[in-house]
């Protein structure tokens, strides 16, 4: 009996792609499936350690490390710079010529902040007076700038959403906070906070506790921002509806987009996320097309949280498919947010589709340890401790003990 | 949830008056919706982007996002401010009968 070996193609070996692999390998009878991951280059960065950096709670070191120790070893994995998908034929074109036929595709291939797409964002002063922390360079950059602070108005923005873990603004916000207090360069910053949102977050009832905390901290909020221009040399961001907003130092948040070769391909949408079904993550132009991570369209928040649940769904959902048997599970829509809120505590947030996040304990009921939707300290120890399980259970793709569903006993609703 | 009389259509509005059941809308009820945020005149440009938002709605199940309208439709982002002022996004969903746009998650 000869059975042909069929392929598996992952574009992409950052949080989602490195999970999705191992996964399945642990699955798929090598004899059966070979599995093949494309990447660019060779760094993992931890990328919620981006945020720690400027205020020197990571170190650059604790945060970067390369790829192929974290990929089981029967898996390919390629460098090269994905062109396009050519869907209709099954296979993935790459710049340097090569050509990599699938049967199954999943593209993972993220969301990217780009600085390109706001007028006057990129210049002379971009990494300097622009400053960004969702890159390993730009989280760095702005660790310089805040070293050689005096004071003056710090202003934090966020471009246009959706956004790469939603929270991080608010978080470098309230940790900017505590940091310049320590300092004893509060009184002398005045802090603003500048979103397109008509509120602090996106989510009614965590947008009306954080916006609390805001106002607690002193920190001034301007809504319903849409950015047309960065003027650098004015020091100003302008919006659409003619207001401005003066900095000495600007945070930002670039526009975020999907991989340029998802809309080279016809496969996005207009930010090039890959239009998926938002339970099984399945394209829906394309049967053996997936979505996983950031870059899909899914309608819940881009983040490692919403990757790793989903990425559970899916395996089981995949191994169906590929039986040729109806896909048994479905995805809520679960994310799981851990909040800084500064001095050395946390919130945290847990919600679906369908459920606004709620208090109570997580993730246990009653015992916890953290707690839902108020700042403690041990939300703080578990935000700083999950970089070790990052590293070296939630990549190797060992279970966590954490339901992909979310579970309602123990919370509470506010 | 409310019961309203607009432009003599009997339609359902939630707490902020956007129309709950887009079924309920029709293009007569427009101009007054339009009146109502204080857009007095619609002009066609306004009315592409009434009929592009209705058109997504119904193949794609939610509101276009402002950046969705943009580059669908071709119309510069800046223009959707002139043409709606202030808030476009939620303005023109309303002036639709549609809910206002997600998009932020």
């Amino acid at each position: 009996m000869t059975t042909t070996t069929k392929n598996l193609v992952v574009l992409g070996a950052g949080t989602a792609g490195t999970m999705v692999v191992n996964k399945l390998r642990k699955r798929l009878p090598a004899t059966e499936w070979a599995i093949t991951v494309v990447d660019k280059d060779d760094i993992h960065d931890y990328q919620p350690g981006y945020l720690f950096i400027p205020f020197r709670m990571n170190k650059p070191s604790q945060i970067r490390k390369t790829k192929r120790p974290y990929l089981n070893d029967d898996v390919n994995l390629v460098f090269g710079e994905v062109e396009r998908v050519d869907a209709e034929a099954s296979q993935v074109h790459l710049a340097d010529g090569t050509v990599l036929s699938y049967d199954q595709l999943v593209i993972a291939s993220g969301t990217t902040p780009r600085p390109d797409q706001t007028e006057g964002m990129l210049g002379e002063e971009w990494h300097k007076s622009v400053g960004e922390f969702y890159t390993y360079d730009g989280s760095i950059a702005l660790r310089k700038q805040l070293d050689a602070w005096t004071g003056g108005r710090l202003v934090i923005h966020i471009t246009e959403l959706p956004i790469k873990c939603p929270v991080a603004p608010l978080e470098f916000t309230f940790l900017a906070d505590s940091y310049l207090t320590e300092r004893g360069l509060r009184d002398k910053t005045e802090i603003v906070f500048v979103t397109p949102l008509d509120g602090a977050f996106t989510k009614p009832m965590a947008s009306k506790r954080l916006g609390k905390l805001l106002t607690q901290k002193n920190i001034v909020v301007e809504t319903d921002f849409m950015i047309e221009s960065v003027d650098q040399e004015a020091k100003v961001i302008r919006s659409f509806d003619e207001r401005e907003v003066a900095y000495d130092q600007l945070v930002t948040v670039p526009l975020n987009m999907g991989a340029d070769f998802v809309a080279a391909s016809g496969l996005g949408d207009e930010l090039n996320y890959v239009p998926v079904d938002k339970h099984t993550n399945r394209s829906t132009a394309y049967e053996n097309i997936w979505a996983l991570g950031d870059a899909s369209n899914l309608p819940t928040s881009k983040a490692g949280s919403v990757a790793h649940f989903s990425v559970d769904v899916f395996v089981e959902n995949f191994e169906d498919a590929i039986a040729g048997r109806p896909l048994s599970q479905s995805f809520d829509g679960h994310a799981n947010c851990f909040i800084e809120s500064g001095g050395g505590k946390a919130l945290l947030l847990d919600f679906n589709y369908d459920t606004e996040p709620m208090g109570g304990t997580f993730p246990l009921p009653k015992v916890g340890p953290m707690s839902l939707l108020k700042e403690s300290r041990a939300n703080h120890l578990g935000k700083l401790a999950f970089r070790h399980i990052y590293w070296n259970a939630l990549l190797p793709g060992h279970p966590l003990g954490l339901r992909a569903d979310m579970q309602i006993a123990g919370k509470i609703p506010v | 949830m409310t019961t309203t009389t607009i432009a003599g259509h009997e339609v359902e509005v939630n707490e902020e008056g956007f129309l709950t059941n887009p079924a309920q809308w029709s293009e007569d009820l427009a101009p007054e919706l339009a009146r109502l945020i204080g857009i007095e005149t619609l002009t066609e440009d306004h009315w592409k982007l009434i009929r592009f938002l209705r058109e997504d709605h119904a193949a794609m199940g939610e509101t276009a996002t402002l950046r969705r309208a943009s580059t669908q439709t071709g119309m510069p982002v800046k223009t959707l401010f002139t043409l709606f002022p202030v808030k476009p996004a939620k303005k023109m969903a309303y002036v639709s009968g549609l809910p206002k746009p997600k998009g932020c998650v």
